[in-house]
């Protein structure tokens, strides 16, 4: 790992201020994928401001209608926390499924997210149930946060504070993971707003995306069968080791056909 | 940079270079082999400690994060006449067989019993996925923290 110099704001403005003033600077969240690139020197950066001690950043709140998850909150905290078990159950189920026990305890839901790593379980929520992704200066709607692979919407200096997740009526995710990494090879969420569904998909494209064409279909017959009849083109998709991309669209069906089973047994 | 941290109980003060990681501080400065390096790439597991109470992985966290930690390693669960009863469930169970793996999987394990209830053998192997034992002598292991939850 190449040297760096470290800085660890208490303000969100002072974060923001280190990152103008520095030369090549980035973002330290929990670091369970910073720290493993920069260790293999596909990162440099000069500066690291580390986020973890901007306490604003960090906690939960759930009303019946929303899930406010702050940004520096770890996998494990929201999968363990009696309130979004209560209120957004397959949000719990979700940050439970990420990586190991250990990467849990570290990594955080605004770093998986401004990561947006193609295979990352996080991004599907995001999408699936059209959260609200809030930065320091802006809300942006879950739908238009990501943009490529590795790319999202933020600008330089950005960062996210928080995020904010409707509940639905129902929902649930299902991922077939890649067994070593637990990533998943694709990972589908279906949510059920008093009978619109949101359908959003991760592991298959280069980011996480809305299956319009499985959607269209839930929305006129809310049944596992029902996702038979759509066609989804591989175009595109991820083609790698561990899977095709025709593969990858076989998995994107069986995946939904899955979490619609769930859906209609919670 | 100076760091402080709590290891074991014990409060201590290192001088290094930011870009060292957790484990060489524990291994390099503070003389704590037990910690062991596998991988090196964040997926393995032979360096998990405990960090405020929960499993990390010690080659993923960088010095300066690890300022005002409270870090537990394996040289701190137990003494050589009183084991820690997980330590003591390895050893019973013969839960190893080079023993590199060992001083992570019994950390990670910790965790596991203490944060999850009514732990079955498909939830136990669940539970070690964030680390490997090349030996696969993974039935042992398996057994042993079986033996600990029975104890309840």
């Amino acid at each position: 790992m190449y040297p760096y110099n470290y800085h660890r704001p208490t303000q969100v403005a002072e974060a923001v201020a280190l990152f103008k003033a520095s030369d090549d600077p980035m973002y330290l969240s929990g670091g369970m994928t910073l720290i493993p690139t920069m260790k293999q020197r596909l990162a440099a950066p000069t500066d690291l401001i580390d986020l973890s001690g901007i306490e604003e950043m960090s906690g939960l709140n759930a009303t019946a209608e929303v899930v406010q998850v702050g940004a520096f909150t770890q996998h494990n905290v929201v999968a363990r926390s009696a309130q979004v078990q209560a209120t957004l159950p397959v949000l719990a189920q979700l940050a439970g499924l990420i990586g190991d026990n250990q990467v849990r305890n570290r990594g955080t839901i605004g770093g998986s997210v401004a990561n947006s790593d193609p295979a990352a379980d996080y991004p599907c929520a995001i999408v699936g149930l059209g959260a609200t992704v809030v930065t320091q200066q802006r809300s942006i709607s879950g739908d238009e946060f990501f943009k490529d692979l590795f790319e999202t919407a933020l600008e330089p200096g950005e960062i996210i504070t928080r995020i904010d997740f409707p509940v639905p009526t129902r929902a649930a995710y299902r991922k077939f993971p890649n067994p070593a990494s637990r990533y998943a090879v694709v990972g589908v969420m279906v949510a059920d707003f008093s009978g619109s569904i949101r359908v959003g998909v991760t592991g298959a494209g280069p980011c996480a995306f809305r299956a319009s064409g499985i959607e269209e279909v839930l929305n006129r017959e809310l049944s596992a069968d029902a996702v038979d009849g759509v066609e989804v083109p591989d175009a595109g998709f991820n083609s790698d080791l561990h899977a095709s991309g025709e593969y990858r669209a076989h998995l994107v069906k069986i995946m939904a056909k899955r979490a619609v089973a769930d859906l209609l047994h919670s | 940079m100076k760091v402080s941290l709590t290891v074991n109980g014990r409060a201590e003060e290192v001088d290094v270079p930011t870009n060292t990681l957790l484990v060489d501080i524990l291994r390099t400065n503070l003389g704590l082999t037990g910690t062991h390096v596998g991988c090196d790439t964040s997926q393995c597991g032979a360096c998990t400690v405990h960090v405020n109470g929960g499993a990390v992985k010690s080659c993923t966290i960088l010095a300066p994060q690890a300022e005002g930690l409270e870090v537990t390693t394996i040289e701190g669960i137990g003494t050589m006449d009183q084991l820690h009863p997980m330590q003591e469930a390895f050893r019973e169970c013969h839960a190893l067989q080079c023993g590199f793996c060992t001083p992570g999987m019994i950390m990670q394990a910790i965790d596991l019993v203490e944060n999850h209830k009514d732990l079955d053998n498909c939830g136990i192997r669940e539970g070690l996925e964030g680390n490997i034992c090349r030996c696969t002598g993974y039935h042992n292991i398996v057994r042993a923290i079986q033996s600990v939850v029975d104890q309840g």
